[in-house]
């Protein structure tokens, strides 16, 4: 019997090539923060404090929708569809195949965030990362904990014709709150308390500290935490509601 | 190989209030054909879901080539095949990338060119699944199911959507399968289908089994009364129905040839499978008593 470690990456290689052969999707996915990017830094131009807010905000914003938004539409589509039905039938662990799926969208993050980094760098002048380590933790952190959630929250997203917008319902507010476009600290009293209870805001909190405001991990250990507990709450929402049919008896 | 590939006893499955499978009993041994022939809403569906391990049951005991599918088990899985009634599927692979993959999660796979062929789909094998047509996209469902070599495979109405000559050649992919000594459990609508390729035919309505056995002896068992039809002097049809047609032959045929004619149209008609489906479904039917039909082959 073929081992889960190899079935699931034959099942993450499949997952890559149906996501670029849908081409006009995988430029949107890429291209969306990036306009956001440009447009936002158009408008602070030569604000630096601003700009020094927006990269790192952005950054966590497509994580996000990596991962959050990405796998709850994605989820829904092939459970309304059956295919997750059907993978369900073959040997393929179930472990394997979610991973494969979950693996697929940190790809998307990875690349993502790669593209701000560098744009930042090249355009913003938020210089390169200055701790490597912390953003590879609050990057991984956060599409962890993301990514739960996006599963989880796929469980209460009926069918697949209301799925964008049980997603934006989520997704535009969260990012409001979360202080993607501005400091989380100037926002009023109350929304800083809900961005504050938000795991986003955390992810972008650490990822401001690895790259601009030099905040160390240890710092930023609270914000790590308070991913966790999101996360683990997250997973055990995901495990427990899964269904793989439409249909359920 | 003496035990079943499949047992089932009592088998109960209720959605809320709705009794869709409402007891029934039924063994496939291994190396046969078993078909599951009934209206739409019989439980067909929901019957070899519970045996592929979709649905939980409610009550009763089954058993798929020795395992309990309520536990999945992964052995199970990459020992049998399934052809679900409504599948989905990646819209932008290929068919051969499709089977390609579907070889990899599997064991002792078959050739991918191979099983491709077998399924008709060698013209499409580098079309995407979303350019084929419904009857294609559901031989790429057989496909799929056969390409794991599978020693049982389910097909729930595994020919719907093709044309006379895709059923044929399914008809054949099937036969060939029988051949090769591999158990299969299909359901159908279509009657000729059963009779074709079933070693045994139960026939469920309303979740239960009102006949089972070889459909030859469906068709006799149930009605055991022969048709007699002819046309009479008068050019209108007449039809009998007897225990026995000797008799009333004999009469139609003397009296003919007393006045030196023929009888007109004269036909003997034993009771088909569609007889026996169409009566055992038929609606009044449904609450009348089991007509004397062989409970078990
Ligand atoms: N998930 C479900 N939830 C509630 N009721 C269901 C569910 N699945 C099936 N049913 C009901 O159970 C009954 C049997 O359905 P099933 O799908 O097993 O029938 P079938 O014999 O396969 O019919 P068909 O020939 O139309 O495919 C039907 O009345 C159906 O409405
Ligand atoms: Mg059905």
């Amino acid at each position: 019997m073929p081992d889960a470690l190899t079935l699931g990456w034959h099942q993450y290689r499949l997952e890559r090539r149906m996501f670029w052969r849908n081409p006009s999707a995988a430029f949107f996915n890429f291209v969306l923060p990036l306009l956001f990017l440009f447009l936002i830094g158009a408008i602070v131009s030569g604000d630096q404090d601003a700009l020094d807010v927006i990269v790192p905000g952005i950054a966590g914003m497509s994580v996000l929708s990596t991962t959050f938004s990405a796998l709850a539409m994605n989820l829904v589509f092939l459970r309304e569809q059956g295919v997750l039905k059907r993978m369900r039938g073959t040997p393929l662990p179930s472990g394997a195949y979610l991973g494969a799926l979950a693996a697929n969208a940190v790809t998307n993050a990875a690349i993502q965030v790669t593209i701000v980094v560098v744009s930042g760098r090249l355009f913003f002048g938020t210089g390169w990362p200055e701790d490597y380590l912390e953003l590879v933790v609050f990057v991984v952190a956060g599409v962890a904990c993301l990514a739960a959630l996006g599963v989880a929250y796929s469980h209460l997203i009926p069918n697949f014709d209301s799925a964008p917008a049980f997603v934006n319902v989520v997704f535009l507010p969260v990012i409001f709150v979360s202080g993607v476009f501005f400091d989380a600290e100037d926002a009023p009293a109350f929304l800083r308390d809900i961005g504050r209870a938000l795991p986003l805001t955390h992810v972008i909190d650490g990822l401001s500290g690895a790259m601009v405001t030099g905040a160390s991990l240890a710092d930023n250990a609270g914000s790590l935490g308070v991913i966790a507990l999101w996360g683990i709450g997250g997973a055990v929402l995901a495990i427990r509601g899964f269904s793989w049919d439409a249909k359920r008896s | 190989m003496s035990s079943p590939a499949i047992e089932v006893r009592d088998l109960r499955k209720s959605y809320g209030t709705h009794d869709a499978v409402r007891g029934i009993d039924f063994e496939v041994a291994r190396g046969e054909v078993f078909g599951l022939l009934g209206p739409n809403g019989a439980g067909k569906t929901t019957t070899v879901e519970v045996l592929e391990g979709y649905r939980d049951r409610t009550s009763g005991e089954v058993s798929v080539l020795g395992f309990d599918p309520g536990t999945r088990p992964r052995e199970l899985r990459s020992r049998v095949g399934i052809v679900l009634q409504a599948g989905g599927m990646y819209r932008f692979v290929t068919v051969r990338e499709a089977v390609t993959h579907w070889a990899r999660l599997y064991p002792h796979p078959r050739d991918v060119e191979e099983v491709i062929a077998v399924a008709g789909l060698q013209e499409k094998a580098d079309a995407r699944v979303r350019t084929l047509s419904g009857g294609q996209a559901r031989r790429l469902d057989l496909a799929l199911a056969l390409v794991g070599d599978p020693e049982l495979i389910f097909l729930d109405e595994p020919t719907t959507g093709f044309d006379p000559a895709a059923r044929r050649a399914a008809w054949d992919t099937i036969r060939s399968l029988r051949d090769l000594g591999k158990t299969v459990l299909l359901t159908t609508h279509y009657l000729d289908e059963a009779q074709e390729l079933a070693d045994r035919v139960a026939i469920i309505k309303a979740g239960r089994i009102l006949a089972i056995g070889r459909p030859a002896e469906l068709g006799v068992g149930a009605l055991t009364r022969a048709r007699v039809t002819w046309r009479d002097e008068d050019g209108r049809v007449q039809e009998r129905e007897v225990e026995d047609p000797t008799r009333l032959v004999h009469d139609l045929t003397a009296a003919a040839l007393a006045h030196g004619g023929t009888v007109a149209e004269l036909t003997v008609s034993r009771p088909s499978l569609e007889d026996v489906y169409l009566e055992l479904t038929a609606d009044a039917a449904a609450d009348a008593p089991i007509p004397p039909v062989p409970a078990r082959a």
